[in-house]
């Protein structure tokens, strides 16, 4: 089986410093991957890159068997690559029935656009249903609550049917009810899609992570199931234990 | 609910009985000649309430499309009072043939699909140019600004083929008819007040069309759309070109309407003037566009024929009020005021309190 993306070699220089420095990672279809690291590691970055919106210094990026290096994002877009921001980006002004039906329009052609909309077409009623969003449906996105937003760009990704979604810290600033709520709306879109997932959240990430990815400093540190990462001494030294070992003094 | 419904095409059928029946039968022919001028500034507004409220786009310069229609229709009219000669102008300024420019514009038909297709073609090369590399904002403002500063220029330089300074004027004949004739002119503000209301239920059906909801996307947040596969260049630019087709078609019938285009009719000052009257009126509403443009044509009109010199500071004052007091314009203030009468009147009768609403969105639906 070919894998979904494929990352090679991958660099990012900014004014000479090293956000990538040399990335190699492989998604196979189908999987949920959960790319972890402290600030600074290179994970947005990561992403970025592989939406368009940066350019890497050096190295590769294969998409389903097409590099995507040089696209331009809408490009990516349409070739099956779906994205969120850290901080949500909704448009206010629009209803959130509107937002998902603009998103779910996205291939249709410029002209036709030009018809006012009938009607709710199919792919938007069912993310209207896995977002929980219906009963806000004519609402305007502006009134949505921080974790209502985030469900609504997830769905708006939905009706887009991509290949491969990457969420951008999805539960960041998230109330508990609503962790829950965004970790079973993540796995039941896991179900049928290809993710990868950056996330802090350590809690989410043992309730909902199978496989993991470290990065630090730009670099992929270790690459393994959620129990393996947890135990490997280095990623609790530059990551979830650093400071139990400055505590009990163990640097070499 | 059904009776909101019906208050947009009410107010409609309300405006197009008063400018279509009320205003002809009562307006003597030189008061229904200056509301046929304001009515074409309206047109060129509407385009500017579609490209700037709708879409963010900030046009400076709509007075170079003005003009590009303006001297089009112009050049036709000179051309066909020469009767096979060369235009008066001309003459004077010793030009002995007719440029190659001026000969297709003898066509009536050339001439008439230039004065739409040549802003929009403009606007097309420059839009894709410009909105490709991510120009937008300020930048975008002072570039096309700068485009009317430049054109200005270019027509001024060129007295044998612009007329210069003085532009084009002294026209006689408009497709056969006298323009001189009251008849005429009471014809020409028909034909602006229902082209006026026909470009306005147009611009209205793409506001509220998908495109219309993409474009309102792009204003708030360009980069995200780029992340739903769309791409913002192309939509602007289409914008950008139907602002620019508006304004042209508007120039077009200011020629017979007003007798003359010059270059101080389409300079950086009336493309200004024209935005602040939009942004009067109210941005975020195509309707507001056009009581825009005419509440400030009828009161630049009345104010300067009693005090020349107050108008200017009079403008610059109510646009500094508008954008700083009511950045939603008359339309916004009117919206506001019916919905606190409304909840004052609900209050009386029901004391559960409306649902909230987003602000702007009130406004885009009911009045845009």
């Amino acid at each position: 089986m070919s894998p979904m993306i494929e990352v090679r070699g991958l660099s990012v220089v900014f004014d000479g410093f090293r956000a990538i420095d040399g990335i190699d990672l492989t998604v196979e279809k189908g999987e949920l991957r959960f790319l972890i690291g402290p600030n600074g590691a290179g994970k947005t970055t990561l992403i970025d890159v592989i939406t368009g919106l940066t350019r890497p210094t050096t190295g590769e990026v294969v998409f389903d068997g097409r590099s995507l290096v040089g696209q331009r994002e809408h490009k990516i877009v349409r070739l099956g690559v779906g994205r969120t921001f850290q901080t949500s980006v909704v448009f206010e002004e629009l209803s959130v029935l509107e937002n998902l039906d603009l998103a779910a329009s996205f291939r249709r052609p410029l002209w036709s656009l030009a018809r006012r909309r009938r009607g709710i077409s199919d792919a938007v009623a069912e993310a209207l249903e896995t977002t929980g969003l219906k009963e806000l449906a004519d609402r305007p996105a502006g009134v949505l609550s921080h974790g209502q937003r985030q469900w609504l760009e997830i769905g708006m990704l939905l009706t887009q049917s991509p290949k491969l979604l990457l969420l951008d810290e999805p539960v960041a600033g998230m109330s508990k009810d609503e962790r829950e709520r965004t970790g079973e709306l993540l796995t039941s879109v896991a179900n049928d899609h290809t993710v990868i997932v950056i996330e802090h959240d350590m809690e989410f990430l043992r309730r909902y992570a199978s496989q993991v990815t470290v990065l630090h400093e730009g670099k992929v540190l270790i690459e393994g199931s959620v129990d393996q990462v947890r135990d490997d001494p280095r990623v609790q030294e530059v990551y979830l234990g650093r400071k139990r070992s400055d505590a009990v003094g163990t640097g070499t | 609910m059904n009776l909101a419904r019906l208050r947009g095409p009410g107010v409609f059928a309300v405006v197009a009985v008063l400018a279509l029946v009320v205003a002809p039968l009562l307006l003597e022919p030189f008061r229904l000649g200056l509301l046929a001028k304001y009515l074409c500034f309206a047109i060129v507004a509407l385009g500017i309430g579609l490209a700037w409220g709708q879409g963010g786009m900030l046009v400076l310069g709509q007075g170079v499309f003005f003009g590009l229609g303006g001297y089009a229709m112009a050049m036709h009219l000179k051309l066909v009072d020469a009767q096979g000669d060369l235009p008066d102008f001309m003459v004077w300024s010793g030009v002995e043939q007719l440029p190659a420019l001026w000969k297709p514009f003898a066509n009536p038909v050339f001439a008439l699909v230039m004065v739409v297709a040549g802003p929009m073609l403009i606007a097309t090369v420059l839009g894709l140019l410009v909105f490709r590399q991510r120009v937008r904002g300020a930048y975008f403002a002072i570039l096309t600004q700068a485009l009317a500063a430049a054109f200005v220029i270019l027509l001024v330089g060129q007295q044998g083929l612009t007329g210069g300074t003085n532009g084009l004027t002294n026209f006689y004949d408009l497709f056969g008819q006298d323009l001189a004739a009251d008849s005429t002119q009471r014809g020409l503000y028909f034909a602006v007040a229902i082209v006026t209301g026909l470009l306005y239920l147009g611009a209205r059906q793409l506001v509220g069309s998908r495109f219309g909801r993409l474009l309102v996307a792009i204003r708030d947040g360009e980069d995200r759309v780029r992340f739903l596969g769309y791409d913002p260049a192309r939509v602007k630019t289409v914008t950008f070109a139907l602002s620019a087709g508006m304004a042209g078609l508007a120039g077009a019938m200011f020629v017979p309407v007003v007798g003359i285009i010059s270059p101080a009719l389409l300079g950086v000052v009336p493309s200004l003037e024209l935005v602040v009257a939009v942004a009067v009126g109210g941005r975020f509403a195509l309707a507001g566009a056009i009581l825009g443009a005419v509440v400030m044509g009828y009161a630049k009109t009345s104010f300067s024929e009693q005090f020349a010199d107050g108008w200017l500071y009079l403008q610059g004052a109510l646009f500094i009020l508008v954008m700083t007091l009511a950045p939603k314009g008359i339309l916004g203030v009117a919206a506001s005021a019916r919905d606190a009468w409304a909840r004052r009147s609900r209050r009386r009768t029901d004391p559960e309190p409306p649902p909230a609403e987003a602000p702007g969105t009130r406004v885009m639906e009911e009045v845009g």
